[in-house]
């Protein structure tokens, strides 16, 4: 379970978060929705523990554990996952290596053995298959020359292999053509269980038709203004969000 | 003149005639004559333009017993020789800038030259490996030479090793004269192990025929001082020559490369690529000049130099140049000093990737494209391996010498790696 309560977060100095509060509980999918630059991908670096984005008051926590005393990589080995609204490029990184390292460093952490190289490659192959991605681009550099789509596939493909527990999609539908969409989608729905939760962050209802949310948030400059069940992404879709404003 | 200088001409003093019993002629010939010019010289301070990122004068000024190598040569087909005074009569010291101070100390105190030598036509194969290896149980002193002769159309892989096996203070001066003619192939790679009580100075000077190809790759993992100065002239047209090198350099290491290019003769192609990685308290500095002299028209020439500071405590002095005279030809150059892409760095830590690990990640994918460029796959392999290893920390060659701060130190930085 994850819990933010009064969230104020600064970057660069400047103040974009003002106090959110947010529950999400186990099991859960929550739409995070709101206009460019409300400050939802400024909340998900900040679940993440980017450290450019500042925390200067309220608490996170994730199953009880203070969150904002956890590195990125703690952060990650406890279960969080994000896909990134703009996944970089990293020239000479192999996929391989990436992963490998990735998932070696999360059974450390877990007091399990490194995989055997040979497992590895499996699991790499096999998930491969499950989200559909282009065996080729798994063994390039990471994210190199993708297209924005296969981008958004390869954050998929790496949230398949990690197996996490909260999941954040940051825009993950924006560059998805709608078969692109629906696979990826699809894929996502694959892997969760009954415990798996997620911030679906999004600007269109498309999305959410394969992902469906339980609860649906509207973010605006900083502050949750609205929260309802999944028709309030259907109303938004139809209205925008001016009706919403404070 | 430098109490330091003087003590080299002190020391030249005491030396020269047992020099003269145990070198050959061809460097006997040389010897007075260098130490002339070298005395008249001096050991280089800051204030020489060549030399103003390291000073020289105080890497050279500590107690060395002066050791007069023997090497010894384990393959005995190989086209290496202890001395081959036919070589020797026609090359030595006609390549190497003799106004170069380190060149004139080096001479005036060589006993021995490694001869290399490729027959006409000939491709040896297999790559030639020289693994020179300090060890002794004091500081000692040594002034190696080196002389590589490459006949029309002849082929030659070689990789010179450089490592030490004793955590004693080292001081190497290195000349290297290489003569590639027409029409031949050489594929040279320097690799430097030693550890941070090592000062070494290695100038290497390639005399480059037509039609021909030279290719040299210039890897710096662990030093305590280091200075690579190369020079290649093109005298033959159609030829190309690539100068790479990386260097990856922490405690307190200073890693100074300087390049110098000439294109004396029209249409003839140059590369370089000179990537550097410094951290701590490490200093780097790369330098390189492209002089394209005024007949050499269809010169194609880029240089490409990028680096990484990692901590705010490491400095790096990039200074490419250019020198055109004439009015046709394509040059380009570029350097870059930067730190790790904060992006990057953040991405494989949300996966797990712990920060240490991340950053050697992206160090060992920047330093690589350098290793890629070696066409032979083993070698490259193992070049990777040992680019791996050293970002691991699992090659520490920190002897604890005091040119590191206490608290790496304290961080069992004297490894027992032998
Ligand atoms: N790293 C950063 N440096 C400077 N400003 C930033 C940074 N990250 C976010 N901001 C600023 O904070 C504000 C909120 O940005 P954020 O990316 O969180 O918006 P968003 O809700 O995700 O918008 P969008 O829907 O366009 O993705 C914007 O004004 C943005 O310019
Ligand atoms: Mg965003």
């Amino acid at each position: 379970m994850l819990e933010i309560r009064n969230l104020h977060a600064r970057v660069e100095g400047k103040e974009i978060l003002k106090g959110v509060d947010l529950t999400i509980r186990d099991g859960e999918i929550h739409a995070l929705m709101g206009t460019n630059g409300a400050g939802k991908s400024t909340l998900s670096n900040v679940i993440v523990g980017h450290p450019k984005y500042e925390v200067t008051e309220g608490s996170i926590t994730f199953d009880g554990r203070d969150l904002l005393k956890m590195s990125p990589e703690e952060r990650s080995h406890a279960g969080i996952f994000m896909s990134f609204q703009l996944p970089v490029e990293i020239p000479g990184v192999s996929m391989t290596n990436f992963m490998r390292a990735a998932v070696n460093a999360r059974r450390e952490a877990l007091g399990q053995e490194p995989l055997k190289s040979t497992d590895f490659l499996r699991l790499m192959r096999e998930t491969q298959k499950t989200v559909g991605i282009d065996r080729h681009l798994v063994s390039r550099s990471v994210n190199e020359g993708f297209s924005g789509g296969e981008k958004k596939r390869n954050e998929i493909f790496q949230m398949a292999m990690l197996r996490p527990t909260f999941c954040i999609l940051d825009e993950t539908d924006s560059g998805l053509d709608v078969d692109a969409l629906r696979v990826v989608a699809e894929g996502f729905n694959k892997l969760r269980n009954e415990k798996t939760s997620a911030m679906v962050i999004t600007h269109y209802q498309r999305l959410l038709d394969y992902i469906q949310p339980d609860i649906v948030h509207v973010l605006l400059d900083g502050r949750i203004v609205k929260t309802a069940g999944p028709e309030l992404a259907c109303e938004i879709e139809e209205r925008g969000f001016d009706w919403i404003r404070p | 003149m430098s109490s330091t200088t003087q003590n080299y001409i002190d020391l030249y003093a005491a030396h020269r005639n047992r020099m003269m019993e145990v070198a050959p002629q061809a460097l006997n010939a040389r010897r007075d004559e260098a130490m002339d010019n070298f005395s008249r010289m001096g050991l280089p301070t800051q204030s020489a333009e060549q030399y103003r990122y390291i000073d020289a004068d105080r890497a050279f000024s500590g107690t060395y017993r002066l050791s007069l190598p023997t090497s010894r040569l384990m393959a005995e087909d190989a086209p290496v020789a202890v001395n081959n005074s036919q070589l020797l009569d026609k090359y030595y010291a006609t390549c190497a800038d003799a106004d170069d101070p380190i060149v004139a100390l080096n001479t005036a105190f060589a006993t021995e030259c490694l001869c290399v030598h490729v027959g006409k036509d000939i491709n040896t194969g297999k790559p030639l490996e020289i693994n020179d290896v300090l060890n002794g149980d004091t500081s000692l002193m040594e002034h190696k030479r080196i002389l590589i002769v490459l006949d029309e159309g002849a082929s030659l892989t070689m990789l010179m090793h450089y490592v030490s096996t004793d955590r004693q203070q080292f001081l190497t001066t290195q000349v290297v004269e290489v003569f590639v003619a027409d029409g031949a192939r050489l594929d040279i790679y320097e690799i430097e192990e030693t550890h941070t009580a090592c000062t070494r100075f290695s100038n290497i000077y390639f005399h480059i025929g037509s039609h021909a190809t030279v290719r040299h790759n210039n890897i710096v993992l662990w030093g305590g001082i280091t200075r690579n100065t190369l020079a290649a002239t093109l005298c033959g047209e159609q030829s190309e020559v690539t100068l790479n090198g990386c260097v990856m350099a922490d405690k307190r290491q200073q890693v100074d490369i300087n390049t110098l290019i000439r294109h004396e003769v029209p249409r003839c192609t140059s590369h370089e690529l000179y990537k550097f990685v410094v951290d701590e308290q490490a200093t780097g500095a790369f330098a390189g000049k492209v002089y394209v002299a005024p007949d050499a028209q269809q010169t194609e020439s880029d240089e490409v130099n990028q680096n990484i500071c990692i901590s705010p405590d490491a400095h790096m002095y990039a200074q490419p140049m250019l020198e055109i005279y004439a009015d046709d030809v394509k040059c380009s150059h570029g350097s870059t000093v930067g730190r790790l892409d904060e992006s990057a760095l953040f991405y494989l830590r949300q996966r797990g990737i712990p920060l240490q690990q991340a950053r050697q990640l992206l160090i060992q994918a920047f330093i690589s494209q350098v290793v890629d460029y070696i066409p032979l796959e083993p070698l490259r392999q193992r070049l990777h391996a040992m680019v791996a290893d050293r970002l691991s920390g699992e090659l520490d060659q920190c002897v604890g010498c005091g040119l590191c701060q206490p608290r790496v130190q304290a961080d069992g930085c004297n490894s027992s790696k032998p």
